[in-house]
C-alpha cells in the first residue's frame, strides 16, 4: 500500500461511522435480552410481609419466607443479648455493634442465609452458641455476626419495623 | 489427500455431489487416515459421541413429559418414574448417562495428557475439548437442578452463590441469575431453557472438535509425526469404525450395570426429597464429577479466592500447551513425565475423595495439599521438566519398532532434537 493510500478519507469516516451506529443498535437489542433475566414485577411485588411474633417465648426463634429466602426472627433472652453486646468490636471479623443490627434488643430479625454460600445455618448451634453452618463450616454469634468459618460477612439484616407489639413487617 | 478428485460412481450421486459435496465429505471420513497403532484409549472419542447422542435423544424424550415450574418439577420427575411408559428407563438412562459421558471424558482428557495429544499442532483441538468440557459441566449442573429435589435446590444455591464472590457487582449478577431473591421458579424454567440448548452448542463444538482433528490427523501412542497416508496408517473405516465400536459394546455393558442394576449409586438420596428453601441438608455434596474441583473450592479459607482458584484448575488446562515445554508428545519416551503423570491423577483422585468429605480437620490439611500439588504440576513441574529431562530415543516410524529400524539413525534422530529444544 502506498502511503497515499492510507490517509484518512471521508470513506473512512463513513465506515467508522457505521459501525459506532451499528454498535449503539446492537447494544440496544441485547439489553432487553440481557434485562428479562431480572426479577420480575410479580417477583418484586412480593416485596413484604407481615410476621404474628406473639406466640414466640424468649429464647426461641421462628422462621419465615421472605422474597423465598428464610428470616430468622430471634426473641433472645437477657443472657444472650448481653453476650452479644460484651464482644470487642475490633476482634470482629466484619465489625457491627449489636445495637446497630438490633434496635430493640430482644428481637433480632436477620435472613438466615450464610454470607458464604446461601446456605441455611442451624439455631443453637456452634462455637458461639449462635448459629452454625453445615454446609462449610461457619460460626455465628448471638447477634448473627460472623465469628470463624469461611463466610465474609454477618448475616444480613433485612429492612423491617414493628407495625405494633404483635406484629413486625419485612421489607 | 485425494478427496478433491472424488468422483461419485452413479449418475444421480454426481449430480448431488456437484451441488453439495456431502459425499466427498463421506469419502473423506471413511478414508481418513489413521495411524495404525492406536489403542484402545483412543476409542473414547467414538464412545463420548455416543454419549452425547443418547443424552440428547433421550433428553429429548424426557421432555415431552416434564414441567418446568417450582411446583410441579419434582411430582412431574415421580410422573415419569412411575407413570410413563418405559420412563424410569428413559431417566435412569439420561441420569446414568450424564455419570458415563464424564467418566468417558476423563479417560479421554487423562489420555490426552498421557500422550502430549495437546502438544503443536493440536492445541485447537485441546482447547475446543476444554471448552466441551466446561459446557458439559454447566449441563450436568442444570440438569441436576430440574428434579427439584433437595439437592437441586441447594446444589443451584451453592453454585449460584460462587458468583458472588465477584467484587462490587457479585450481588446483582446472582440476583440475576436467579431472576429474584433466591433460586426459586425464575431459575427453575430458565435452567431447564439452557440444559436443552447446551447439547447443541457441544455438538457444534464437537463438530470443530473433529474438523481441527482431520487437520494434523491423530496424535499416536508413539507421538511422532506420521505420513499421510503411508503404511503407518489405515483407513478409518472399517479398521477404527471395527475397534470403536468393539470398546463401544464394552464401555455399554458397564453402562448398563449402573442403569440395571445400581441406578442411584452415584445419586444422592437427599434429592428424592422436594426442595424445601427453609431447609438446608446437613452435608452438601455435587456429583462425583465435580468433586476434585468442590475440594479445591473449599480448600480455600477466602471466599473470593477460593472461587478463583476453582475456576483457575480449568482454566489452566487451556493453556497447558504452552506450559508443557517438552517437544516430546509421549510418555513413553519421558520417563520421568511418566512418574508425574501418575501422581497427577493419584492427586485427582485424593482431590475427588476429599471434596466428598466434610471440610474440616485432617481432610482439609489433605485437600490444601493436593489442591497445591494440582497446581504445581501444571505451573512448576511441567514448564521445568521439559527443559531438564533426558527423554528416550523417539523411533523414526511405527513400523521401527517392528521391524527393526536401524538405531544409528534414531539416535541420531534423537540428538538432533534435543539439540531443537
Amino acid at each position: 500500500m502506498s502511503e497515499k493510500e492510507k490517509k484518512v478519507n471521508r470513506r473512512d469516516f463513513v465506515v467508522t461511522a457505521s459501525y459506532a451506529v451499528g454498535a449503539v443498535g446492537v447494544a440496544g437489542v441485547v439489553w432487553p435480552l440481557v434485562d428479562q433475566m431480572n426479577p420480575d414485577a410479580s417477583v418484586k411485588a412480593l416485596a413484604s410481609t407481615e410476621v404474628d411474633i406473639s406466640s414466640v417465648e424468649p429464647g426461641k426463634s421462628i422462621t419465615v419466607l421472605w422474597r423465598g429466602k428464610p428470616v430468622f426472627i430471634k426473641r433472645r433472652t437477657q443472657e444472650e443479648i448481653d453476650k452479644a453486646r460484651s464482644v470487642d468490636i475490633s476482634e470482629l471479623k466484619h465489625p457491627e455493634k449489636d445495637e446497630d443490627r438490633a434496635a430493640n434488643p430482644e428481637w433480632l430479625v436477620m435472613l438466615g442465609i450464610c454470607t458464604h454460600l446461601g446456605c441455611v445455618p442451624l439455631n443453637d448451634k456452634g462455637d458461639y452458641d449462635g448459629w452454625f453452618c453445615p454446609c462449610h463450616g461457619s460460626h455465628y454469634d448471638t447477634s448473627g455476626r460472623i465469628r470463624k468459618g469461611p463466610a465474609p460477612t454477618n448475616m444480613e439484616v433485612p429492612k423491617y419495623e414493628f407495625v405494633n407489639s404483635k406484629t413486625i413487617k419485612i421489607g | 489427500m485425494s478427496d478433491h478428485e472424488y468422483t461419485p460412481r452413479s449418475k444421480f450421486g454426481k449430480w448431488f455431489n456437484d451441488r453439495l459435496p456431502l459425499l466427498t465429505l463421506g469419502k473423506h471420513l471413511t478414508d481418513y487416515p489413521t495411524p495404525k497403532n492406536l489403542n484402545y484409549w483412543w476409542t473414547f472419542g467414538g464412545i463420548l459421541t455416543f454419549c452425547l447422542i443418547t443424552q440428547i435423544i433421550t433428553g429429548l424424550v424426557l421432555a415431552m413429559h416434564y414441567i418446568a415450574h417450582a411446583d410441579l418439577a419434582f411430582a412431574s420427575v415421580e410422573h415419569i418414574m412411575r407413570d410413563v411408559n418405559y420412563g424410569w428407563l428413559l431417566r435412569y438412562v439420561h441420569a446414568n448417562g450424564a455419570s458415563m459421558f464424564f467418566l468417558a471424558v476423563y479417560i479421554h482428557i487423562f489420555r490426552s495428557l498421557f500422550y502430549g495429544s495437546y502438544k503443536s499442532p493440536r492445541e485447537i483441538i485441546w482447547i475446543l475439548g476444554i471448552i466441551i468440557y466446561v459446557l458439559m459441566m454447566a449441563a450436568a449442573f442444570m440438569g441436576y437442578v430440574l428434579p427439584w429435589g433437595q439437592m437441586s435446590f441447594w446444589g443451584a444455591t451453592v453454585i449460584t452463590n460462587l458468583f458472588s464472590a465477584i467484587p462490587f457487582v457479585g450481588e446483582s449478577v446472582v440476583t440475576w441469575l436467579w431472576g429474584g431473591y433466591s433460586v426459586d421458579n425464575p431459575t427453575l424454567t430458565r435452567f431447564f431453557a439452557l440444559h436443552y440448548l447446551i447439547p447443541f452448542l457441544i455438538l457444534g463444538l464437537v463438530v470443530l472438535h473433529i474438523w481441527a482433528l482431520h487437520v494434523p490427523g491423530n496424535n499416536n501412542p508413539i507421538g511422532i509425526d506420521l505420513q499421510k497416508p503411508s503404511k503407518d496408517t489405515v483407513p478409518f473405516h472399517p479398521y477404527i469404525v471395527v475397534k470403536d465400536l468393539f470398546a463401544l459394546l464394552l464401555f455399554m455393558i458397564v453402562f448398563a450395570f449402573f442403569v440395571f442394576y445400581s441406578p442411584n449409586i452415584l445419586g444422592h438420596a437427599d434429592n428424592y426429597i422436594e426442595a424445601d428453601p427453609l431447609v438446608t441438608p446437613t452435608h452438601i455434596v455435587p456429583e462425583w464429577y465435580l468433586l476434585p474441583f468442590y475440594a479445591i473450592l473449599r480448600s480455600v479459607p477466602d471466599k473470593l479466592m477460593g472461587v478463583i482458584a476453582m475456576f483457575a484448575a480449568i482454566g489452566v488446562l487451556a493453556v497447558l500447551p504452552w506450559l508443557d515445554t517438552s517437544k516430546i508428545r509421549s510418555a513413553v519416551f519421558r520417563p520421568l513425565y511418566r512418574q508425574f503423570y501418575w501422581i497427577l491423577v493419584l492427586d485427582v483422585l485424593v482431590l475427588g475423595y476429599v471434596g466428598a468429605m466434610p471440610a474440616e480437620g485432617l481432610y482439609l490439611l489433605v485437600a490444601r495439599v493436593a489442591t497445591a500439588y494440582y497446581f504445581a504440576h501444571f505451573l512448576i513441574i511441567l514448564p521445568l521438566l521439559g527443559k531438564k529431562e533426558r527423554t528416550l530415543p523417539l523411533p523414526l516410524s511405527l513400523t521401527e519398532p517392528v521391524l527393526g529400524g536401524s538405531v544409528a539413525m534414531s539416535a541420531a534422530k534423537h540428538k538432533s532434537e534435543k539439540n531443537n529444544l
